[in-house]
Formats: structure tokens, sequence, C-alpha cells
């Protein structure tokens, strides 16, 4: 009974997998100062930040920040069929209420339940009183355009956007996955709600297989189509953007989270300070000796241009 | 780590503190009450002997309770004596004086033998009587001790009318304790009635005994005066000499002098810190056991909790089990601690449940967050008062203690518990709920350790140590064991 742990921590060690522990203490204490975890913890703060770097981000429709501002929802939700709601600070998913279509006071969420308009507030409301903010403080809530998925990934997606997770280390992208909505994660993207985690070939862009709850799938769930080998389009454009969040954020270990819409292409979501470890699962690959690589040969001024090289290169499945 | 290791080792090895708990010893607390009334316009004195170094015993702490009096010590003829003083006092009044004591194995009397050796105040027959009794007593004894005895065998004789002109009487101990002082004096042996309690059970008025104390030359010995049979028995406090203890009063009226004593335990630590008074080590003077005693209850508790913290770190970071909030497990470890163990799993659980159902109830009412969680506590605290007035009701004391619970973490627990419930499903908040408890179960088991308990709060520097080990588990980078599990897809 004693030896098994053992020889399963250092089976876990030979294959340089990260775990939490590791990961708070060398990588996220070293290279994130503790200063810059407002800019991304604030969707809103970084959102602005990227479209000050022309990164494009799904357009901001208002911020409810104080209580009073909930009558004017339905002036601010005038005219729009579809939209998103968010906690500013919320993390992991949570508190993210998508909107598709709305008739007569009633929203209709993705999965076709309907919400009225006081449930609609009430959603509000708790997400300013704090209950999905990191730490419950006061938070806001923002309204943003809803992102329309890319018809690549229709088939392997199920009622929501799936989104694409960069880990990038002190600027170089050096693991990827691409998160597929499922029934039960109710279309969030968030693998610890349910959906599927598919790694994704830093060389190349193509998916691989995909994890569902510590499992290995091959198949959407819900529909049935297999999540890999797909070609994730634009994926040069992706690589670059996500090692341009490093310049635009200082945080040395970022998960940036990007979508495809259907019209505009590539679209930051939010960054995050202490990204999961699940990406390694989705890619059976261990974080270490990519970041171990970074450290070693990774130059701290180089472009973005030589960084995504560097990770093509490096990274790739030759 | 090494100063705590250190000054422990120092403590442990040198002075001789108890590393065990249960190194308990039989301590006798002997109090003296002296009850009277005072006379109007009259200054009161009131001087008590009290013990110095008794044979036998170890004197460990003492108490003299005496508002608002002037009080002094001295030391006279090998006996001590307080002086209680009052300028006016009116009615009734009370004394006290209260002294601890523990049997000690070895006796560092110090053999002081009296300057002199007073001549006794007899009636010129009595004279006459004792003269012709050392005489007798002389040809028939070899030594100090034979002399003694046989002084008292023969006032032990009846229906003799010598003896009877002597003890004037009075044939009780104390009596001829006084007389057969008087004998020994005048055959120049230093000799004196010694005053004391037999501390066998515990009691209120407390009946002082006499025994005739003589000095041999070299130590003083101690016989019987109604047998004459040497040695002093077990469990003898010797409380004056020479006089009984009430010496002297002033001013007062109707004085009545009472002793009681109860039996105490001190753990053995008590002895040590006394070892260390004379040694004059600073180590135990500026120790926790200086504190009054209601606030070393209160440390005894406070001490443990770094412990309590540092498994919650072992919990969290290297097993890396779930739990709702960073402490709350160890709040609700100390609520166990009035609970007792299973009464405590059980109200909790019950509680929490019965919380998790009102909370759904209100998640109808759209609440916003902050009246919500006023909501849930006040139905926390009605659950709590109907459990405690039901299961009293019925006869189940436990049910009282549920009072103890922390209420405001019950209340985060059930919020947490029912915004966990709809976001992640139950099985995760009943996970995390499980975490909880677990972690509270281990933290009170390690808590509640009465040797833990013991070795924290006479070794206090130990949580330097816990500190060095705190600190050592932040830099732990490992894995955490929940960890195996969730990437067992990478090791098969």
């Amino acid at each position: 009974m004693i030896p098994g742990p053992w020889r399963r921590a250092r089976a876990l060690r030979e294959r340089g997998v990260l775990g939490i522990n590791q990961r708070n203490g060398d990588f996220i204490a070293r290279v994130n100062p503790r200063r810059l975890y407002p800019l991304v913890d604030d969707k809103v703060r970084s959102k602005t930040l990227a479209q000050a770097a022309g990164i494009q981000v799904p357009p901001l429709y208002g911020v409810i920040a104080i209580q009073h501002q909930v009558l004017t929802l339905p002036k601010l939700l005038e005219g729009r069929e579809d939209f998103v709601v968010k906690p500013v600070n919320g993390s992991g998913g949570n508190g993210v209420l998508v909107i598709v279509s709305q008739r007569k006071g009633r929203y209709r969420k993705a999965s076709g339940a309907q919400l009225t308009q006081d449930e609609l507030e009430h959603h509000v409301s708790n997400t300013l009183s704090g209950l999905y903010s990191l730490g419950g403080q006061p938070d806001a809530a923002m309204i943003e355009y809803r992102v329309h998925v890319d018809p690549v990934f229709e088939p392997i997606s199920y009622q929501g956007v799936p989104d694409l997770r960069t880990v990038v280390y002190r600027g170089y992208p050096v693991l990827a996955m691409v998160r597929l909505p499922t029934a039960q994660s109710d279309g969030k993207a968030n693998l610890h709600q349910g959906a599927i985690g598919a790694g994704i070939d830093v060389g190349s862009g193509i998916t691989g297989r995909g994890v569902w709850r510590n499992e290995v799938v091959d198949e959407h769930l819900d529909t049935g189509h297999p999540v890999s080998g797909v070609q994730v389009p634009q994926w040069d454009t992706l690589l670059e953007l996500a090692a341009r969040c490093y310049d635009i954020s200082g945080l040395g270990y970022l998960g940036v989270d990007f979508v495809l819409d259907r019209d505009f292409g590539p679209m930051m979501l939010e960054m995050n300070a202490r990204p999961g470890l699940n990406i390694q699962i989705a890619n059976q690959t261990g974080l270490l000796p990519r970041l171990a690589t970074v450290d070693a040969h990774g130059r701290s001024g180089a472009s973005v241009a030589e960084r995504v090289a560097f990770a093509k290169e490096r990274f790739g499945r030759t | 780590m090494t100063v705590g290791g250190g000054l422990f080792l120092y403590k442990w090895l040198a002075l001789g503190v108890p590393l065990r708990a249960d190194n308990a010893i039989q301590a006798w607390t002997v109090e003296a009450r002296i009850r009277f009334t005072a006379q109007p316009d009259k200054p009161i004195k009131v001087r008590l002997a009290v013990p110095l170094r008794p044979p036998g015993f170890g004197l460990l702490d003492e108490t003299f309770v005496s508002s608002g009096y002037g009080l002094s010590t001295a030391v006279r003829d090998g006996d001590r004596e307080a002086l209680w003083s009052l300028r006016r006092g009116r009615g009734q009044q009370e004394l006290y004086y209260q002294a601890v004591v523990y049997p000690a194995r070895e006796s560092t009397r110090p053999a002081s033998r009296p300057q002199r050796v007073e001549p006794p105040q007899f009636s010129d027959a009595q004279a006459v009587v004792v003269a012709g009794l050392v005489g007798q007593i002389r040809a028939h004894s070899a030594d100090i001790a034979t002399f003694t005895a046989q002084t008292l065998i023969r006032l032990a004789a009846r229906d003799n009318s010598d003896i009877n002109l002597l003890l004037a009487g009075d044939s009780s101990a104390e009596r001829r304790a006084v007389v057969a002082a008087g004998i020994l004096a005048t055959a120049g042996i230093a000799a004196r009635p010694e005053y004391g309690f037999l501390l066998h059970k515990e009691g209120q008025r407390l009946p002082l005994l006499t025994r005739l104390e003589v000095h041999d030359g070299e130590h003083w010995l101690s016989f019987d005066p109604l047998t004459g049979l040497p040695g002093r028995p077990d469990g003898f406090l010797v409380w004056s000499r020479g006089a009984p203890p009430l010496r002297d009063s002033d001013g007062v009226r109707h004085l009545r002098l009472e002793f009681s004593a109860t039996e105490n335990t001190y753990e053995a630590l008590t002895a040590a810190r006394q070892r260390a008074a004379e040694r004059g080590s600073r180590a135990l003077q500026f120790s926790l056991l200086s504190l009054p005693v209601q606030m070393q209850m209160v440390y005894r508790v406070v001490l443990t909790m770094p412990l309590g913290a540092l498994i919650i770190v072992l919990l969290r970071n290297v097993v890396g089990i779930k739990a709702f909030g960073t402490f709350a497990p160890i709040l609700i470890a100390l609520a166990f601690r009035e609970t007792r163990l299973l009464n405590g799993l059980l109200l909790f659980v019950g509680i929490v449940a019965m919380g998790l159902a009102a909370r759904f109830y209100l998640e109808r009412l759209k609440l916003l967050l902050v009246p919500r969680l006023a909501s849930v506590l006040t139905v926390v605290v009605l659950m709590m008062a109907a459990l405690s007035v039901l299961t009293y009701q019925l006869g189940i004391g436990a049910g009282l203690s549920v009072a103890l619970f922390p209420m405001v973490i019950l209340t985060m627990t059930i919020e947490r518990m029912s915004v966990g419930w709809e976001e992640a499903g139950p099985s995760e908040a009943l996970q995390q709920a499980a975490g909880s408890l677990f972690a509270a179960v281990l933290a009170y088991l390690v808590m509640t350790n009465r040797q833990v308990q013991h070795l924290l709060f006479m070794f206090p520097e130990l949580l330097l140590i816990v500190l060095a080990m705190t600190l050592a588990l932040g830099r732990y980078t490992g894995y955490r064991l929940t960890e195996l599990r969730r990437f067992r897809a990478f090791a098969p």
C-alpha cells in the first residue's frame, strides 16, 4: 500500500506533470507579480487592455456596477437579440449566463430554458453582491456580445462556444487545448463543469483526443463527432495573439482564453493568472519539461514572432 | 527550530518539567479561616502561625486573603507568623490563609537547635514532682529518645496523684505534650509541642493535633504524646511549633479559627516549577504557569490551534482534500471540544442539513446575498434554540451543547455548500462538506489530546517547531495525494 503512492508520484514526475503546489510555489509566485492580478481578474480592464493593443475582444454592451443600475437593464438590452452576462471578477465560468434570444421580456438560454425579467435581474444582483466573484467581494456584472460558433467547431460543441486555452510561460505558448461544451456543462466551456478538453498540437493546431472528467474520450458525448484531428483555423494568428497577451499583462505564467467567432475571427475572452492544470490531462503531456525548455533556452527580449516560431519548433508534435 | 528545540530540551532535562501529562501528584490545600467580630474603635491585630518548611511536605503555594488589612510575616524561633492589622474594623470580619502542600520525598529540614532551653514555669508542688520524675526517668533511659518515651509513658499512667498534679486534670494530648516539654526542659533537653493536621481525607473543621518534638542534639524527633511512640505518621503536616497556631489577637471578640483541607491533583510540573524557582531559573518563571488559572485554561486551548492549522495545511497542500473555508474546520473542531465528538458530529450534520433545506427555500425568494446570509443565520440560531429545548425536554443533555457551535461558521458553510450544490452538483458539495468534517475531526483528535495539550502548554517553544514545519510545508512543491488520482491517466 505504501509504495503505491510513491511509485505513482515518481511516474508523474517522470512524465513532467506539474502539481498545484509546484505551480503555485515555483511558477506563479515567481513570475506573476501580485500587483498585476487585478489586470486579469477584472475582465473589463483586461478587455480594455487587449483592445488598446489591437487584440479583438467581444464588444462590451455595458457594465452594471450598482444595484440601482439593474433597473436600466431592459434599456441596455433593448434590440439585442443575444448577449452574455458575466461577473467582472468571476472565476471558473461561475455566474456566466448566455442568452441566445429574447422575446417579450423572456430570455432564452442556450439550453432552451427561459428566464423572466425578474430572474435575470436577480442573477445580476447576485453577481453584484459577490456570489460569483473571487473571494466573495462585491462585484460588477458585464454584458457583452455573444460569440457565434465557428463552423469548424459546430459538430463538436453543444449549445455553446468552445474556447481555446493556451498556457503562455514567459511569453512562449507552451501548451494548448480546446474546451468543448457539453449538455452537462450547460453550454459552458469549463472542464470542471463537465466540458470536454481536447489537447491541441502547438506545432500544427490539430486537436488530439479528448478528456471528460478524467476519462479519455474520442467522440463528443452529445454530438458523437470525433474530437480529434480537427484543424483549428488561423492557428498561427491565435498563437501570436496568445503570446502578445504576455506583453500586455506582464504575467509570466498565464492562461489565455480565445474564442473563434463565425464572423469576426479570434477574440480574447479572458486571461487567467492561475490557470488550471487539467490542460496536461487533455494533452496527455506534463508541463514541466516545456517550462524547463523555456527557462533554459527562452530569451527575455524575443519578439512575438520569434517566440511563436520557437514554440512551434520545440513543442510541436514533429 | 533550534531555539525551540533547545529551550524544550533545557526545560525537560535540566528542570525536570514532565513530558507526560499524567505525572500528577496529590497535593492538599489547607485553609485556615479566622472569623471574629471587631470591637468598635479599637485597632485589630491577629497573629497566626503559618507553616514554614513543614517536614515531609513541600509548600507549593500560599495565599493570604485579607482585604483591607495590613499584612506582614516574620520568622521567630523557627516558626513563621503572619500578622494582620487594621486600624478600624466593624462587624464580622474574616481572614483566610491557604497553603498548597504536596508530599515531598526528602526533607531538607535544618536541624537548628533553639539557643536556650527555657526553664518551665511549674508551681512549687509541681516542681518537686518533676524533679523526682526526672531522676527516675534518667535512671531508666539511655538517651534522649528513650528519655522522651519514658516521660510520655509515665504521663500516661492513670490514677497517679503526682501525674494528676502535673496534668491538672487535663489528660489531652496537648496538655501532655506541654507538660512533657517542661519536664524535658528541666532535664536540659530542648523540646516543644508541635501542632498540625493529619492529611488523610478532605474535611471541614480539621482537628488540630499535637505532638511532641524533641531535639536529640542533631535532629528534631517527633513523638506521639499519648503513646510515647517515636516517628511522625505519614501525612502529618506540622503547622506551628511551641505554641498553638493562633498566637495573639487584639481588638476582636468571638474569634473562631477553623481549618479545612481539600485534596487536589497537581501536575508534577508545579513541583518542577518550584525547583526552577529555587535555582533562580527564569525559564519557568516567565512561563504560562504564572498566569491566573482561568487564563491558563484559555491558553491550553489557544496553544493547540497552531497545531490544528498545521493539520489543515497538511490536509490541503499535501493530501489535497477540499474543504469549506481555510480555518473553518479548526473552529468546528473547537466546538467539538465542548460537545464531544459524536454529539458534535450529529449536531453539526443535523444543523447543516436543516439549514440547507431552509436555504433552498430561501433561494426561491431570490434574496440578495447579504440579507440571505442574515436570514440563514437567523434560521440557524432558531434551529439551535429549538434543538436545545427539544433535546432538553427529552432529557438528552447533549443537545444543549449545540449552542457552542460557531453560528457564523455554520451559516457560511450552509451558504457555500448550497452555492456549490447548484454550481458543481451535489456530489461536489457533499465531498467538500465531508472534507471539512474530516479535517475538523482530525484537528479535534489532535487538539484535544491531553498529551499534546500538556506538551504545548508546558513547552510553548514547541510552537516554533510547528512554525518551522509550517514554513517548510509552505515550500512543498510535490504532488498532492489527490493529484496522484487526478493525473492517474498519466501513470498506469
